[in-house]
């Protein structure tokens, strides 16, 4: 398998420039420092062709900041990311705009990223014009494909986004990232807002659409169900790193690190009834204030006292499987 | 014994474009320190029946029929006054949002003495420690420290858990929780449920429980009640619901949970989406999307008693020899 993507020692902080105030008090001596939130931290990820990637974490975590690097629309602090083997932004204009196409993102909240005041079939049909896309024939067949494909009725393609149902806007977005023709879909918590019975539907859809179009998913979900079901391999981040990775069914048969284990652990299922819940202590701490050394480390029920000094290194456990604790090198 | 029972509730909403049946014909009832499980997907009318008990319901929606009965007493005979009384004393809510519930520019402290001190005449040191202790059993480490925060410099699964010590306060012998792990993070809601359950079993609390996660509700609830376009399709003890549904909605829903799919493979899926309530054809509201559905389902099911301990809204209902078919 070759690789797709690949994100290289990605680090990326958020921090807001002082203002003049601030700058003149901290000439005049105050202690005025910038607050920076370290979303990520030397995170690294390859994608293969072909595969589906589950990138799995609590809230802060940096999932949806490290889906947004991948699809171009954050760019790193430091890090470099590559499509097929060449950096991207190293690449002459116009194949760089040709490997930004490749990749498309499908957001949580359709609404939200579905412009209200234009109707279905130009919110879909728009990108393939604008970027002159090869669509084989005249646009409006095109948009009636796509919106097949997906599973809307093309008789609603001069319909607007708020005269459609949470499920329908969902397909609505998928169409619209697939219309440029991609190989890499970013899907950020894509069916996170939908209920159960139609969560199934779109679900079997991005499955179906895998198919069809061969594409290559980074899918990111809180919801662990979601990503077992899903995805060939299993990342899981806490707070801006990633703690460990493995084939899916390795993971979840025998996880690794304590943070994931207790991620596991906790997830609600039919099959836990009445059960007794054991929850981690404490709380996910500020990425503007993080712990020294293993960032899991207040929370963990190993902690030693090297946990709290170094960070722990990345290693490979068993094949395909990293996780970054340690314990592994106790023994 | 039973604390909470509610009786054949309709609450209807009257809007321009017609009439909406948000609560159609609910009954069900809580014991104490029991939860009851209240499951369905959005605009199954689950919150409007919680705000239907609570005496919430604001124009152009009216119960319309009915009876809550607290301890014996009807709460809809009630006039305003007297529910205020009841209100966050007797009986509580938790909402999913905790910002619904506190107010931003108070301190916590200031928060919930008032609450103590508007049903009870208790003095400002014994509100104080009576808040001190709640905080402490909902599981919030320096509690001295965060009476003197206010909600916005504590983290989310902090603030419900505030929400959720307000709510103890009085020890109502009711606390009807709406959604309130929904916007939290697995681990966090862990802890939550964790201190919850612990509660309810403590201070013999009837808990409502509502929420769209069977999942939740197999770990937490005693009984569990679906709901679907406004009805309980289907009710009974959380096992022996999740173990054998008859229902072909509550079936099709817990199918359709990615973990109980082989891997990669297609879900199953329930066919179609939730039916508008303002334009609800007669008869049993999941029709349309039921492959069991024949032209008796053109009429409304009534509820049968499948057990002693189960109720049910299907005329076709799945048994225990069809399903291993």
């Amino acid at each position: 398998m070759t690789a797709l993507l690949e994100l290289r020692h990605i680090t990326k902080n958020f921090s807001r420039p002082l203002d003049l105030a601030a700058k003149i008090a901290r000439l005049a001596g105050a202690d005025v420092r910038e607050i920076v939130v370290h979303a990520l931290d030397d995170v690294s990820l390859t994608i293969a062709e072909g595969e589906v990637i589950g990138l799995a974490g609590e809230s802060g975590c940096g999932k949806s900041t490290l889906g947004r690097i991948a699809a171009g629309i954050l760019t790193p602090t430091v890090g470099a990311r590559l499509w097929r083997g060449t950096e991207i932004n190293l690449l002459p204009m116009e194949q760089r705009r040709n490997a930004a196409l490749k990749i498309q993102m499908v957001f949580q909240d359709a609404f939200a990223s579905l412009n209200p005041r234009m109707r279905v079939a130009e919110i879909i049909g728009e990108a393939p014009h604008v970027h002159g896309i090869d669509i084989g024939g005249d646009l409006d067949t095109y948009v009636d494909q796509l919106m097949r494909k997906v599973g809307l009725d093309p008789s609603f393609r001069r319909r607007f986004p708020h005269q459609f149902s949470g499920g329908q806007r969902a397909r609505i977005g998928i169409a619209r990232a697939l219309a440029v023709k991609p190989e890499l879909l970013v899907c950020d918590e894509a069916v996170a807002a939908l209920d159960v019975s139609i969560q199934a539907q779109v679900l079997n859809l991005f499955m179906q659409l895998r198919a069809d179009f061969n594409l290559t998913y980074l899918f990111i979900s809180h919801d662990l169900g979601v990503v077992e079901h899903l995805s060939d391999r299993v990342v899981i981040m806490y707070l801006g790193r990633i703690v460990e990775t493995a084939p899916t069914l390795e993971l979840f048969r025998h996880a690794n690190h304590p943070y994931t284990q207790a991620l596991l652990a906790e997830v609600p299922t039919l099959e836990k009834r009445g059960h007794d819940f054991t929850p981690v202590t404490g709380e996910i701490p500020s990425p503007i204030d993080r712990p020294p050394g293993c960032h899991f480390n207040p929370r963990c029920p190993h902690t030693m006292e090297r946990c709290r000094i170094e960070k722990p290194a990345f290693r490979e456990i068993a094949p395909g499987h990293w996780s970054a604790c340690h314990l592994n090198d106790a023994h | 014994m039973t604390v909470l029972v509610v009786e054949n509730l309709k609450t209807s909403f009257f809007t321009k474009a017609g009439v909406v049946k948000a609560v159609d014909n609910v009954s069900f009832s809580v014991g104490a320190g029991k939860v009851l499980g209240l499951v369905g997907e959005s605009g199954s009318g689950k919150t409007v029946t919680a705000f239907s008990i609570m005496g919430l319901v604001d124009p152009p929606g009216r119960i319309v029929g009915g009876r809550v009965l607290l301890e014996g007493h009807n709460l809809l005979d009630c006039d305003d006054e007297a529910m205020r009384r009841l209100r966050g004393d007797r009986i509580a809510m938790i909402f999913q949002d905790p910002m619904m519930t506190l107010n931003p520019v108070l301190r916590i402290d200031t928060q919930m003495k008032e609450t103590l001190r508007a049903h009870r005449a208790v003095s400002r040191e014994k509100a104080h420690d009576l808040s001190r202790n709640a905080l402490g059993r909902v599981g919030i480490s320096s509690p001295d420290e965060r009476l003197k925060a206010y909600p916005h410099q504590l983290s989310g699964g902090m603030r419900q858990r505030v929400a959720i010590a307000i709510a103890l306060l009085n020890n109502p012998r009711v606390i009807i929780a709406d959604e309130p792990t929904t916007a939290l993070d697995v681990t966090i809601q862990a802890q939550i449920i964790f201190e919850v359950q612990k509660l309810a079993r403590e201070t013999g609390t009837a808990m409502v429980w509502i929420t769209h996660d069977l999942s939740v509700i197999a770990g937490l609830a005693d009984n569990v009640c679906v709901m679907y376009a406004g009805r309980i399709v289907e009710s009974g003890p959380t096992a022996d619901l999740l173990d054998h549904p008859m229902h072909p909605y509550t079936a099709g829903l817990i199918a359709s949970i990615p973990s109980r799919n082989p891997r990669g493979k297609p879900l199953a899926q329930i066919p179609g989406m939730t039916p508008s309530l303002l334009r609800l054809k007669p008869g049993c509201a999941f029709r349309d999307r039921c492959a069991r559905a024949d032209a008796a389902c053109g009429v409304a099911p009534d509820i049968t008693h499948p057990t002693t301990a189960r109720t049910l809204r299907c005329f076709h209902p799945i048994t225990a020899t069809a399903e291993t078919q």
